[in-house]
């Protein structure tokens, strides 16, 4: 899949996650950046995002990922 | 694959693609939330959905707005795993059955603490019962292969730990307990043997769950059975060894709607919610085929044939429902007489005239019959359940009566039974001698109930379908299918005149005959053909309808007036004055007996065989607008009719 495609459907999945319309995801934002991105929030990101791409992580991929970007990455690589 | 239908929840409509939106609107809502909340959660949720749901709940519980008629329930989770997403996804779905649900949640892994500690977080909120929700990980039994001895003292002492957890949430808080059956791990010890030598996996298992089990039977505790949940899905899709790994997720995440919506039917059979009444449809619910059609040898009910089968396990289901206490009724766009033909006649069929306490076969929406059934049976609309192969009678009950539950139903029927029962309507907590007798208690002599008055704004429903309706005049393409339906439809057929396909092509070419096919189409699909009309010149400037017949699958639906409507315009166009109508009544075709004066034709004669006679003036006829949309395709090769020397057809009134 296309990095492009990646981030325009990763900007739904971030979007139905937080419950806000204005999220874009962007290589650079990390948690930091977004309200209510807790550890849980971190854990219903992954699993929405496995559900969405048809694809499963293990807990050393989840661990390593640091930005929007190394998760963009991740999932390029896997679909 | 069938167990979808469990894991999507797929009795319950997909959710709207608004449905973030919808959920926005009913937070800033001022009355009534308590329904539209009922309402949005009556959707298949996936669990961010389920999560934006709960987050409107808490809002309007947070600014104090009146939740009524939701019954209100507090509930205390205790767990050794993480919760976090079950908790909102209980929250919303608890809404699905009646149930404004409040959650209390234990810290991570405070299970015995909580229950032993008078003043511990969820004994300190006299909630009105406590979730259990312990798995394997909590209890830690060791198998001991080949152990009887050792085995039993380790079962039995796991069976008193659970006990010291219910007795101290019954002391501490009054509450009562809602304990779960264990749900064993995929991964085997040894193989079959796990399950017959004591001290192995799954034998220690199957006597811990029975011990469970028999340790709640006739107490005021509840069972979960989630170990029968697991056998549903399957164990090896229940437990995901990666989410436990990553967040201490006690089954896969995409269980949780499934898991809910099971405690939420046990909540609901604590608050008296459970559905009491099965309403059925009957052409193609509780058999195959269309009876008014096809006759009472016509109709698929047999053992040995697949659809007939199909269809008779929804029968041995609903009768299973009448022995437990369900009470049965009927709601069937049919002849009365006709509808109850194969409950009196048909030698393979289960259900009997006497199992259901009402019976309505008639023209009237279905809507309108199910509210006067549960009025007539005295329960509420929220007890009732209605079961339709139709997606439009569906949607038009779901629409204009939504207290009523009404499954979403695949194309395949021998699916049906299995949807009616993974949708959970009928759970209960308990079951007495009285329950059995109750479905006797309610008369079940299949009385049929006179309509008082309309149950809603089927029009509107009937808009919102989006239909489309496309007329167009006999060509080759639509042959077979026009000779098909001459030679089949009974019910809705003015003449019941049979042609064949030749005749039918004769028709075509023919310069005296005006014919029109009819395609229906709506948000649920192409209908196809569903309507056949062909007129003949008769005397001077004046067409005789020599058939006029419909599907009765677009009944109620407006059609043949928009076929009127048609009709008057291509006659205008031809400079014809008059339609003729005529009705020649069979044994089949009652129900179209008050077609033509429906549509405004005037009576102008009867014959002896009972043959009726109607006439109505091109010019000055009246259509009322009708709520679909209209294509007329091919019509324009049409001359037409050169006449002059007309005399006009006598109105003899």
């Amino acid at each position: 899949m296309e990095l492009q495609e990646v981030y325009e459907r990763l900007t739904q999945v971030m979007q139905d996650v937080f419950d806000d319309d204005d999220l874009i995801a962007t290589p650079e934002l990390t948690a930091a950046d977004v309200d209510g991105w807790d550890s849980l929030k971190h854990i219903r990101l992954v699993l929405s995002v496995e559900k969405a791409f048809h694809i499963s992580f293990s807990a050393a991929e989840v661990g390593n990922l640091k930005t929007v970007g190394d998760l963009a990455q991740l999932i390029r690589k896997k679909t | 694959m069938s167990g979808n239908t469990y894991l999507n929840l797929s009795w319950l409509p997909q959710a709207p693609i608004n449905f973030t939106s919808d959920c926005r609107a009913v937070a800033k809502l001022d009355s009534d939330v308590g329904l539209d909340l009922q309402r949005l959660a009556n959707y298949s949720l996936n669990g961010n959905q389920l999560n934006r749901l709960s987050k409107v709940l808490g809002s309007l519980r947070e600014g104090g707005k009146s939740l009524a008629p939701l019954s209100s329930f507090r509930l205390g989770v205790l767990s050794n795993s993480t919760i976090d997403f079950i908790i909102p996804a209980l929250e919303a779905t608890a809404l699905r059955r009646g149930i404004a649900l409040e959650c209390v949640k234990a810290d991570y892994g405070q299970v015995i603490q909580e229950a032993l500690d008078p003043n511990s977080i969820v004994n300190r909120a006299k909630p009105d019962a406590v979730l259990v929700a312990i798995d394997l990980r909590y209890l830690m039994l060791r198998e001991v292969p080949g152990n009887k001895h050792l085995s039993l003292e380790l079962v039995a002492q796991a069976l008193e730990h659970l006990r010291t957890i219910r007795d101290g949430i019954r002391k501490n808080s009054g509450a009562i307990c809602i304990l779960q059956t264990f749900v064993p791990f995929p991964e085997g010890l040894f193989g079959s043997l796990d399950r017959l030598l004591p001290g192995a996996p799954r034998q220690m298992l199957d006597a811990l769950n029975i011990g469970i089990a028999e340790s709640i039977y006739g107490t005021d505790d509840v069972l979960l059975d989630v170990a029968a949940i697991a056998e549903t899905i399957g164990l090896a899709n229940w437990h995901s060894p990666s989410q436990w790994n990553l967040a201490k997720l006690p089954f896969a995440d995409e269980l949780v709607p499934l898991y809910a919506d099971h405690v939420a039917r046990i909540l609901g059979a604590l608050r008296g919610k459970s559905r009491r009444c099965l309403i059925l449809d009957l052409d193609n619910t509780l058999w195959g085929g269309v009876v008014g059609d096809d006759g009472l040898e016509g109709i698929k009910i047999a053992q040995g044939d697949s659809t007939g089968e199909a269809h008779l396990a929804v029968q041995r289901m609903a009768l299973a429902l009448r022995d437990r206490g369900v009470v049965l009724a009927v709601s069937s766009k049919n002849n009365d007489e006709v509808a109850r033909r194969p409950f009196r006649e048909h030698p393979e069929m289960l259900l009997k005239e006497e199992h259901f306490a009402v019976f309505q076969a008639n023209w009237q929406d279905k809507a309108t019959n199910i509210q006067a059934i549960a009025e007539e049976l005295s329960l509420g609309l929220d007890a009732m359940v209605f079961l339709d192969d139709n997606p439009v009678e569906r949607g038009l009950v779901r629409g204009i009566l939504p207290q009523v539950a009404v499954p979403e139903l695949p194309e395949d029927p021998a699916l049906f039974a299995r949807t009616l029962s993974a949708a959970g309507y009928f759970e209960s907590v308990a079951f007495s001698s009285e329950d059995s007798k109750r479905a006797e208690y309610y008369q079940d002599n299949a009385r049929r109930i006179t309509l008082q008055k309309k149950a809603g704004d089927v029009d509107a429903y009937l808009s919102s379908l989006n239909m489309e309706i496309i007329f167009q005049p006999f060509d080759k393409t639509g042959r077979s299918r026009i000779a098909q339906l001459i030679n089949k439809s009974n019910q809705y057929n003015l003449t019941t005149r049979r042609y064949t396909e030749s005749e039918v092509a004769d028709a075509e070419h023919d310069p005296n005959c005006f014919t029109l096919q009819v395609r229906l189409l709506d948000t649920f699909g192409d209908n196809g053909m569903i309507s056949v009309v062909i007129c003949r010149l008769s005397g001077t400037r004046c067409w005789e309808i020599d058939t006029w017949l419909m599907s009765c699958r677009v009944l109620g639906r407006r059609v043949q007036e928009t076929v009127l409507q048609e009709l008057l315009k291509h006659a205008g166009t031809c400079g014809i004055e008059n339609l003729i109508g005529v009705y020649k009544p069979t044994d089949r075709n009652g129900m179209v007996k008050d077609h033509y004066p429906l549509l405004g034709f005037k009576s102008t004669s009867s014959e002896s065989d009972g043959t009726t006679l109607w006439l109505l003036n091109v010019s000055t006829a009246e259509v009322n607008g009708v709520p679909m949309s209209v294509k007329s395709i091919g019509f324009e090769k049409l001359d037409p009719v050169s006449s002059s020397d007309g005399t006009y057809l006598p109105l003899d009134q």
